[in-house]
C-alpha cells in the first residue's frame, strides 16, 4: 500500500473546492463558469440557431452539437499547439452524448444547439468540468431539459476508492520507485440527477468489478454536490442583491 | 397525497421536484414522471388551481401565426424578401405582402426594401417545419427608418409590455420615444439619443430584473422626473 | 446579432455615439486581473465594458535561430473564439485572428519589449522561447487594445520555471521568482473613423460601421513602436497626425492602468 493519504489532504470521497457563475459571457444566449480545483471549464450556448453544414439538419428536432479545447496555456506541462486533437474531438462527442437524453429540442427542427466549452486551466477532470458547466449553460440559456447533468471522476489510486482525482492522482505511478507498481484508474462518470441513470462512463486503467462498483456507488453520492453547486449558480444570479439588483 | 413542493414565484431548474401526487396537472415546461411533476426550465413556479408551469427566464422565441415581429432583410429573391428574424428560421416577405400598389415584374426589389434594412412584420403562416411567412400589409407594420433596434430575450416581452401595455407606456412618456416591440425580442426606439438610450437602459433593466418585485417601482425610479 | 449601423453613422455626423461617450472616452472601468491560470507561466484578463480577453504566456527551451544565435524569441498567436461571439465559426484562425495576432505581435515585437538576448542561456544552443496566445471570451469592440493589454499584463507577471541545470528539463509546475525581461510596455491604441469622426474604443457595432482604423503603439515617451492601417476606407494625413495625438494622449490612461497590475 503506497497511497496512505490523498496528497491534498482530502478524504476519499471528498471533491477539491468548487466554484460556479452563470452568464459570464454575455453574447450567448446562455453560459457559465465551473471550477473544480483547479480545472476551470467555461461554457457557452448559442442557439437554437440555423445549422450548416445544412445536411446535418434533422426535420423532426434540434440538434445539440458540442465543442470541447483546451486553451493552449492550460495544461500542466508545455504549451498546446491549437487546434483540435483526437482527443477534444472525442470528448466533445462524449460531451454531446452525456447531454443529449436531458435536452428536448423537439420544438426546434432543423436547428443546432452550439455548446462551446474552452478551459483556461486544467488539473485532471477536464470532461467532468466540461459537462458540468455545459449543462448549467444550457439551462442559462432556457433549452428545455429534463434535468440537469452532473459529473465528477472517480477512480482507484493504489487501494484507495476515491472521488474527484487530480492529475498527480491519475500518474500516482509516476511518482517513485515505490508507487510504479501502484494500480490506478480513471473513471469519468455523467449522471442526471433525479433517475441517477449514467450519462458518460469511461474508464482508463485496471479495476476489478467489485471495486469498480464500489467506485461508481462513490461517485453517484460524490455527484450530488457538484449537483447542488450547479442548482446554486444557476439561482443566485437571479438573488434579490446579487450584481445589481 | 398530492402536494405541491415549491412556492409560487420561486425560481427552479430543470428537474427540480414541483409536486408530488396524482391531484395536480403539469402544465408548460414541466412533466410528469411517475408522481412527481419536473421542470423543464431554469424558471419561474406559477400555480393556476391544478396547473403547475414555469415560466421561462430566457429562452428561444418560437413563431407564432399573429405575432408582430422585428426581422433584417438578408436577401432579395424574385418573389419577394428573405427576413431574418434573429431566430433559427427566417421568414418569407412575398413581393405582394409588403405593399398594396402594383408592383412591376422588372421593378428592382431593392429600392423597396434594401439588404439590412429592418422591417416590422406581422407572421402570417408557420409551417411544422417553421416555415414562416410574414406580411407587412397591416397598419403599423413598415419599414423601419431611424431610432436604433434593441435586443433582449424574447421571453420578456410581456414584461417590457406591461399590463395593459402600462410599461411600455410609462417608458415612452418618460423617455420621448416611439417604441415598438417584437414580440422576437427586437425592439425599435426612435427618439433624441438621449431619449433612445434611456430608454434602452430602462429596458434593459426590465430584462435583467423581471423576476424581483417592485419592478415598476424600480423602472419609475430610474427614468425618474421627465427627461 | 442586431447591429444598429446605420443608428452609429448617423449619430456620428450629430458628433454623438451610440452610447453617447464622447469620441474620446474608454468605457470605464478597464480591468485587468492577472495570474489566472496556473498553468501558464504568466497570464492576465482584461474586461472593457462587455469585451474580454485573456492571454496566456509559456515559455519553452529551443535552439536559437541562425541568423540570431545568442537571442530566444517571441511569439505572439490570438484565437477568436466561437464562444466569444456568433460571428466566429470553429477552425483554425481566420483572417481578423491573424491580424489581431501580428497586430500585437508587431507592437511588442518591434518596441524590443522583451529583451531578447536576455533570453539567451547558451548562444546557438539554448535560449527561452515565449509565446503568448490571445484569447477573445466575449467580443463587444476592440478587441485590438484589449489583446494588446492582456499581453503586456501577461507577460509582466510571467515567471521562468524550474529548470534542471543538468538536464534541461523544465519543471513547469515549480516557478522560479525571476520575471521576464520585458523592459518596455508599448500600449497600443485603435482609432476608429466613423463618417469622418475619429473614436477609441468602439462598440461591436462601431467597429462594423467604421470606414478605417489606425493601431498606433506607443511607448512611455511618446515613441511610436508600430503602426496598422484597416479598414477599406482611406485616412488623410491629417487624421493620421490627429489620431498620433489622441494615441499618445490614451496610451498614458491605459499605461496607468496597467502600471496598477502588481507582481506576484
Amino acid at each position: 500500500m503506497v497511497y496512505r493519504e490523498r496528497l491534498d489532504g482530502r478524504k476519499n470521497n471528498e471533491l477539491r473546492p468548487m466554484e460556479a457563475k452563470t452568464k459570464v459571457i454575455p453574447n450567448a444566449q446562455g453560459s457559465a463558469s465551473f471550477k473544480i480545483g483547479r480545472t476551470w471549464a467555461l461554457a457557452a450556448v448559442y442557439g437554437p440557431r440555423e445549422i450548416y453544414p445544412k445536411f446535418l439538419a434533422d426535420p423532426k428536432k434540434g440538434i445539440l452539437r458540442c465543442h470541447y479545447s483546451m486553451m493552449p496555456f492550460s495544461g500542466s506541462g508545455e504549451r498546446i499547439r491549437p487546434g483540435s486533437s483526437r482527443r477534444a474531438q472525442e470528448i466533445a462527442m462524449v460531451m454531446t452524448k452525456a447531454l443529449e437524453p436531458v435536452v428536448d429540442l423537439s420544438q426546434y427542427p432543423n436547428s443546432v444547439v452550439d455548446v462551446f466549452v474552452e478551459l483556461p486551466q486544467t488539473d485532471a477532470g477536464t470532461r467532468c468540468a466540461a459537462i458540468t458547466a455545459a449543462s448549467m449553460a444550457l439551462a442559462d440559456a432556457g433549452i428545455p431539459m429534463k434535468d440537469l447533468v452532473s459529473a465528477v471522476a472517480v477512480g482507484m489510486a493504489d487501494d484507495k476508492i476515491i472521488a474527484d482525482l487530480t492529475y498527480k492522482e491519475e500518474h500516482i505511478n509516476e511518482f517513485n520507485e515505490e508507487s510504479k507498481q501502484a494500480v490506478v484508474s480513471d473513471i469519468p462518470i455523467a449522471m442526471i440527477h433525479h433517475t441517477k441513470e449514467l450519462t458518460l462512463l469511461q474508464m482508463d486503467g485496471e479495476i476489478s468489478k467489485e471495486n469498480l462498483m464500489k467506485a461508481l456507488k462513490l461517485g453517484q453520492e460524490a455527484i450530488e454536490k457538484v449537483h447542488q453547486v450547479q442548482i446554486a449558480a444557476l439561482k443566485e444570479y437571479f438573488k434579490e442583491g446579487s450584481h445589481g439588483n | 397525497m398530492s402536494e405541491i413542493l415549491v412556492e409560487e414565484r420561486k425560481i427552479v431548474v430543470p428537474g427540480e421536484v414541483l409536486a408530488s401526487g396524482l391531484d395536480y396537472v403539469p402544465g408548460e415546461n414541466c412533466y410528469r414522471e411517475e408522481h412527481q411533476i419536473f421542470s423543464k426550465l431554469l424558471g419561474i413556479v406559477n400555480v393556476s388551481g391544478r396547473v403547475i408551469k414555469v415560466i421561462p427566464l430566457s429562452g428561444p422565441y418560437l413563431p407564432k401565426v399573429g405575432d408582430k415581429i422585428i426581422g433584417r432583410i438578408m436577401d432579395i429573391t424574385f418573389s419577394g424578401w428573405r427576413v431574418d428574424t434573429n431566430t433559427a428560421y427566417s421568414a418569407m416577405l412575398n413581393v405582394k405582402d409588403a405593399t398594396t400598389r402594383f408592383i412591376k415584374k422588372e421593378e428592382d426589389l431593392s429600392k423597396i426594401l434594401a439588404i439590412d434594412d429592418y422591417v416590422i412584420v406581422g407572421i402570417v403562416n408557420v409551417t411544422s417545419q417553421r416555415l414562416i411567412d410574414v406580411s407587412m400589409r397591416e397598419p403599423g407594420l413598415k419599414k423601419i427608418q431611424g431610432g436604433r433596434i434593441i435586443e433582449i430575450n424574447s421571453q420578456k416581452v410581456p414584461r417590457v409590455i406591461g399590463k395593459k401595455a402600462s410599461m411600455i407606456t410609462l417608458i415612452k412618456e418618460k423617455t420621448g420615444c416611439e417604441i415598438t416591440v417584437g414580440q422576437n425580442g427586437l425592439i425599435w426606439v426612435l427618439g433624441t439619443p438621449e431619449g433612445e438610450v434611456r430608454a434602452e437602459r430602462a429596458i434593459k433593466m426590465i430584462e435583467e430584473k423581471s423576476h424581483l418585485s417592485g419592478l415598476t417601482e424600480k423602472i419609475e425610479s430610474f427614468l425618474g422626473g421627465n427627461q | 446579432m442586431v447591429t444598429n449601423v446605420k443608428a452609429v453613422k448617423e449619430l456620428a455626423l450629430l458628433d454623438k455615439r451610440l452610447d453617447l461617450r464622447p469620441f474620446t472616452e474608454y468605457r470605464q472601468p478597464i480591468q485587468i486581473e492577472t495570474d489566472l491560470s496556473w498553468t501558464a507561466e504568466g497570464s492576465a484578463k482584461v474586461t472593457i465594458g462587455k469585451t474580454v480577453v485573456m492571454a496566456g504566456v509559456k515559455l519553452s527551451l529551443e535552439k536559437p535561430y541562425n541568423d540570431t544565435s545568442d537571442q530566444g524569441g517571441i511569439m505572439i498567436n490570438a484565437e477568436l473564439l466561437p464562444l466569444s461571439s456568433s460571428e466566429y465559426e470553429p477552425g483554425p484562425p481566420g483572417i481578423k485572428a491573424v491580424e489581431l495576432a501580428r497586430v500585437t505581435d508587431r507592437g511588442i515585437r518591434e518596441a524590443k519589449a522583451i529583451d531578447l538576448k536576455a533570453l539567451c542561456i547558451v548562444p546557438g544552443e539554448r535560449a527561452w522561447f515565449v509565446t503568448v496566445d490571445i484569447i477573445s471570451i466575449n467580443d463587444d469592440g476592440n478587441l485590438f487594445d484589449a489583446a494588446n493589454l492582456a499581453t503586456l499584463a501577461a507577460l509582466k507577471v510571467a515567471r521562468f520555471p524550474q529548470v534542471d541545470p543538468k538536464t534541461w528539463a523544465i519543471d513547469y509546475k515549480q516557478k522560479t521568482a525571476k520575471y521576464l525581461p520585458l523592459i518596455k510596455e508599448p500600449v497600443s491604441v485603435t482609432i476608429y473613423k466613423i463618417k469622418g469622426k475619429l473614436l477609441v474604443d468602439p462598440l461591436i457595432e462601431e467597429e462594423k460601421s467604421a470606414e478605417a482604423r489606425l493601431t498606433v503603439s506607443i511607448d512611455k515617451n511618446s515613441t511610436i513602436s508600430a503602426l496598422q492601417k484597416g479598414g477599406e476606407g482611406t485616412l488623410t494625413l491629417t487624421e493620421v497626425d490627429t489620431i498620433i495625438d489622441l494615441a499618445i494622449e490614451k496610451a498614458k490612461e491605459l499605461r496607468a492602468v496597467l502600471e496598477q497590475v502588481s507582481l506576484p
